[in-house]
């Protein structure tokens, strides 16, 4: 007799916190970003598709359905440091495969070589171009991500991808690359 | 806002903040002559940034004769803080130039060569500034290109310019650095002008307190200080004196804050937020130049020191003058031996070495240093962190640099956050004092240095995928219009037929099903003809 | 001519780690001294195994990490590791006691957790368990004070004795470690612990000779000795008064209210204070900077906790002393007491 009562009340216990758990679980949900928003978030938003896909979302999605993180030259070890830490696996080297890690660029256009084609225009993933037909283009540098997607189809090979600069804004207190003037001693 | 503590500090009582250390002060080495004017130099170099904040707009071209005040530029449209002509003479040039900053990169400046005549642009004097309204103060404050002189170059009237009620006022003269006389001699000489330009900030800001703080060991301002205000009734019921114990870094503006009210400035607050505002000596003195006299920034007093100076002292500076030109003057010569010469700008503390000797004076040098390395030796190699604990003691913002340097070191930039590393006033307490010889603030520096850049490529990343994704959109919405477009003219061309048929025209349609029709009658007609030869064949043989 | 570029703040104080380190060294030397009147030569044979063994472990570690030898030895950590290690142990111990002991602080305890400032435990302490721990009968094997002595050593014979076991004479440890009544003499806290767990009262355990007048015969005045020479280190700011502080008061608090209660069965709080290596461990072991808590306030609660344990572990474990457990086990203890005690930063609600 005793056992059943044992076996009653703890099924009913059991029951009881079942239900409890149950209703917490679906009270206080917590609203995650979906996986994939949360891995777009990590990527640089570079839009290079160096990593084999059109652009950092899809490659987002393709994370999401286990394809590598050390796909991407842009974001380097760093992006696949944190991608690894959401996901849950060992950080990998960055694959040479799809490029290696460069400083970063912004593109400049030769103006007075464009021809005007609008080729690059069609070519930049961010619209960080600026011209139309038969006239002189020039990019927004600030919007530029530095994919080197539009060097390929200018004609004229007018664009080229230069290093963004270091201005004392952004400079990262690199005393060592300071150089020093020399001064020819007075006396 | 707290308005707590108002009798204990209407008492005159005092707080103290958290660390701080007694650094060697050599302030006798300066403080002994009064200042003296620097002649002109033969060329300026006015950076067109010289504060925190937004540059104006270049008014002048190449080639522009300008007189002393002229406004170079102008605030435009994102309300920059102007610069003037320190003298008159013809713009050279508007280029990049070295400026001085710690990483001895090059800004856009506008190069002038003086003419020797020092002509003045019009001024306009306003001695009975008490008719102008706040809006106007203002207004000129801005225009004489005013930033705060103590240090961080923060425009003067943005920060009049908040709204909020104030309890007191706070000028700070307490010139913690050691080795900075700058302030000290201009309130021994321009006491006056202080008190002046301190009434001018207290009508701007709505504020009818203020306090004047400066440091015990600076005597002779502290008497003049006394004297002027036990003259004047009237002002001494607004503005009182605080002498402040003496202890690096007091003159930080939030540690004077806890030493002068026993409140904290909330962790990246603002002192508004408790219901203070401060100022630097050195501003009130402009202040007061730039209203009552109408005279914009165009000169600071700067200290040169060190022991390789012959005539160590202070001096009066335009704005623009190459350091070469006032080392010179003052008497420059390098430190012998192998050790390379530091040219140190700011004081020993918080200072930066400067890598060429072009670069310009501006509205924040408050000092040349130049030390001689027995004076202040070369940095020693670092050793590894024992973790006494001696930079915690001294840390005036309560922080654990040894922790934060060990997550600096490793790139944790959560777990600085979560040690408030941005809480660092970068005042230098703790390398200081540190055994092992590290350079802790260069570390914070740099961390720092690269969590804005990082919350730069965030923010940068996130409108890329923005404009990424709308020109997804923007090319699907394309396509989509294409493809309604083809479908709309695929319609419309049949509607086209339909109307033309109903018009009495051929129907392509019915033409081809004509044609269709033709041609099937004409097979069944060859095969009736075929048939009819079959039947009267068979019906002849039979 | 050139111009330096270098980070602020280009002043500097003058207290270099070496200073630390080296101050930290002299004022053992007081303990030392009364340590060789009491006990003999030994202990500075010991010393200089002690470093000896430092300096070569030191040595080939840097060999390996290609760095040079000097740069690990000047900041005199190892110094002090050997210093307080050698001061540890009985003076009497064969020599491979000590070699060992050292050489696994320095190596294992120190360098593979990453060298200096990296080690979360106290080298010296570390290799004192380890020695407990694998030799317990060399370690426990303490010689008597040379005024309780039969046989009085000379600096040949202490030499022989931890060289190989005997003295010129032939005499062992064993037999000199007898007193004048023949009888083997343990050391105060020792013998008072076995005394007690064998039903005297703490009255009754005290008569033995080994008690003398003051805390035990020589125990007594090396605490003081050590006291002063931690009295001198805070003086100094070498070391702040917060994990001693912490320590002396775990350990009092909690002895006094247990000899109050128990007077008859309990170690009493002055004896607590006066022996073993109380002062030693309060001054000198647990205020090692790199295996302490961070902030004050982190540090006088890790001065409590080994206080407390050294208070725990004397009274109902089963080790004569207790100073290098406790450190250890508090040194464990530090990432939670750190978590738990980092100060209120400025503008973070301490005032408003
Ligand atoms: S401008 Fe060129 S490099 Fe820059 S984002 Fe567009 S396509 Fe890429
Ligand atoms: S003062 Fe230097 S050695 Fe001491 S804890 Fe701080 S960083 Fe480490
Ligand atoms: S520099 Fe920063 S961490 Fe160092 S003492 Fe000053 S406020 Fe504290």
């Amino acid at each position: 007799m005793s056992m059943l009562t044992a076996i009653i009340v703890l099924g009913v216990l059991a029951l009881v916190f079942g239900l409890i758990l149950g209703f917490a679980a679906v009270r206080f949900k917590v609203e995650s970003d979906p996986i994939v928003d949360q891995i777009d978030a990590i990527l640089p938003q570079t839009q290079c598709g160096q990593c084999g896909y059109p652009g950092c979302r899809p490659y987002a999605e393709a994370i999401a359905n286990g394809d590598a993180i050390n796909k991407c030259p842009p974001g380097g070890e760093a992006t696949i440091k944190q991608l690894a830490e959401l996901m849950g696996v060992e950080p990998q080297p960055l694959d040479a495969a799809h490029g290696t890690e460069d400083v970063k660029k912004v593109a400049v256009i030769r103006e007075d070589e464009c021809i005007g084609c609008t080729k690059c225009i069609q070519a930049c993933p961010v619209d960080a171009i600026l011209g139309a037909a038969k006239q002189m283009h020039t990019v927004i540098a600030h919007e530029c991500t530095g994919c080197d997607l539009c060097v390929e189809p200018c004609p004229v090979d007018c664009i080229d991808m230069v290093p963004v600069p270091v201005r004392p804004e952004n400079w990262q207190w690199n005393l060592e690359q300071i150089p020093v003037t020399v001064v020819e001693s007075a006396k | 806002m707290s308005a707590i503590n108002i009798s204990a500090i209407e008492a005159g009582q005092l707080w103290s903040f958290h660390g701080g250390i007694h650094p060697p002060e050599r302030k006798q080495l300066s403080n002994q002559t009064p200042i003296q004017t620097l002649p002109l130099s033969k060329t300026f170099v006015v950076p067109v940034k010289q504060h925190s904040g937004n540059s104006g707009e270049i008014l002048v071209a190449v080639g522009d004769d300008v007189r002393a005040g002229q406004p170079l530029t102008q605030p435009g449209l994102q309300r920059g803080l102007p610069v003037h002509a320190p003298t008159s003479g013809t713009v050279l040039a508007i280029d990049e130039q070295p400026i001085a900053h710690p990483s001895g990169l090059t800004d856009l400046t506008i190069t002038l060569a003086a003419d020797g005549q020092d002509a003045w642009y019009p001024t306009t004097p306003c001695p009975d500034y008490q008719q102008l309204s706040r809006a106007e103060l203002l207004e000129r404050i801005q225009a004489a290109g005013i930033a705060g002189l103590g240090g961080a170059g923060f425009p003067s009237a943005q920060k009049l310019a908040l709204q909020r009620p104030l309890e007191y006022l706070i000028i700070n003269g307490v010139e913690c650095e050691p080795y900075i006389t700058a302030d000290d001699r201009l309130m021994r000489e321009h006491a006056a002008e202080i008190i002046s330009g301190t009434e001018i900030l207290m009508q701007v800001s709505g504020c009818n307190k203020a306090l004047i703080a400066i440091e015990e060991n600076k005597p002779e301002a502290i008497a003049i200080f006394t004297q002027l205000l036990s003259e004047r009734a009237a002002t001494a019921s607004r503005i009182a004196l605080r002498q402040v114990p003496v202890k690096y870094p007091s003159g930080g503006e939030k540690q004077l804050i806890e030493i002068l009210t026993g409140r904290q400035v909330p962790s990246r607050g603002l002192p508004i937020d408790v219901g203070l505002l401060m100022h630097n000596v050195g501003t009130a003195f402009a202040i007061h130049q730039a209203i009552v006299l109408g005279i914009p920034l165009i000169q600071r007093v700067v200290t040169v020191t060190g022991e390789q100076v012959d005539k160590p002292g202070n001096y009066w500076v335009r704005l623009g003058t190459p350091v070469a030109d006032l080392l010179a003057y003052a008497g420059f010569h390098e430190t012998t031996g192998k050790a390379a010469q530091r040219v140190i700008m700011g004081g020993p503390m918080m200072g930066f070495a400067l890598a060429n000797l072009q670069v310009p004076v501006v509205k924040i040098t408050n000092c040349l240093l130049l030390p001689s390395t027995t004076e202040l030796a070369p940095a020693q190699q670092e050793m590894n962190c024992i973790r006494c604990g001696a930079c915690a003691d001294v840390c005036p913002a309560q922080l654990l640099p040894q922790q934060l340097q060990w997550l600096a070191k490793a790139k944790d930039y959560d777990g600085l956050e979560q040690q408030n590393l941005f809480d660092c006033i970068e005042c230098g307490a703790c390398a200081y004092v540190c055994p092992s010889e590290i350079p802790l603030v260069h570390y914070y520096r740099k961390a720092k240095a690269e969590i804005r850049n990082i919350a730069r490529e965030k923010a940068k990343a996130e409108i890329a995928r923005e404009r990424f994704e709308a020109r997804q959109e923007r090319l699907e919405r394309e396509k989509q219009e294409r493809l309604e477009r083809h479908r709309q003219a695929a319609e419309a061309r049949k509607a086209a037929q339909a109307e033309a048929v109903a018009a009495g025209a051929d129907n392509p349609q019915d033409a081809v099903q004509a044609a269709i029709a033709r041609a099937k009658a004409r097979k069944a007609a060859q095969a009736a003809a075929a048939a009819k030869a079959n039947d009267s064949a068979e019906g002849e043989s039979s | 001519m050139t111009f330096k570029i270098a980070a602020s703040p280009h002043a500097h104080q003058r207290r270099t780690t070496t200073q630390v380190m080296r101050w930290v060294y002299l004022a053992v030397i007081p303990g030392i001294l009364v340590h060789s009147y009491f006990f003999g030569l030994g202990i500075f044979l010991q010393l200089l195994l002690a470093l000896l063994t430092a300096w070569i472990c030191e040595a080939a570690v840097m060999r390996v990490r290609g760095r040079s030898v000097a740069s690990a030895w000047q900041d005199h950590t190892a110094i002090v590791t050997a210093v307080l290690l050698a001061i540890s142990i009985p003076s009497l111990a064969p020599w491979w006691i000590i070699v060992i002991g050292t050489a696994f602080a320095i190596l294992v305890v120190k360098h593979v957790y990453g060298g200096v400032g990296q080690n979360l435990f106290n080298p010296a302490m570390a290799g004192y368990v380890l020695l407990l721990v694998s030799f317990p009968v060399q370690m426990t094997s303490w010689p008597i004070p040379q005024q309780l002595a039969q046989l009085q050593l000379s600096l040949a014979d202490t030499w022989q004795l931890i060289s190989s076991g005997y003295s010129q004479a032939g005499y062992s440890l064993e037999q000199l470690r007898s007193g004048i009544d023949g009888v083997t003499m343990a050391t105060p806290l020792d013998s008072l612990r076995t005394d007690l767990s064998h039903q005297l009262t703490t009255a009754e355990a005290l008569q033995k000779p080994i008690f003398g007048s003051f805390a035990g015969v020589g125990w007594g005045y090396l605490n003081l000795a050590f006291l002063l020479g931690g009295l001198v280190l805070i003086y100094q700011r070498i070391i702040s008064w917060h994990i001693p502080a912490g320590v002396l008061l775990g350990l009092t608090v909690p002895a006094t209210l247990l000899w109050l209660f128990n007077p008859d069965q309990s170690i009493s709080p002055w004896l607590h204070l006066m022996s073993g290596a109380t002062m030693l461990g309060a001054f000198f072991i647990a205020t090692d900077p790199v295996t302490a808590a961070t902030s004050n306030k982190g540090r006088f609660i890790f001065g409590l906790i080994i206080g407390a344990l050294v208070m725990v572990i004397r009274t109902w474990g089963g080790y004569p002393d207790a100073v290098a457990f406790a450190v250890l086990l508090a040194n464990m203890a530090v990432p939670v007491i750190d978590k738990y005690s980092q100060p209120l930063a400025y503008g973070h609600g301490g005032r408003t």
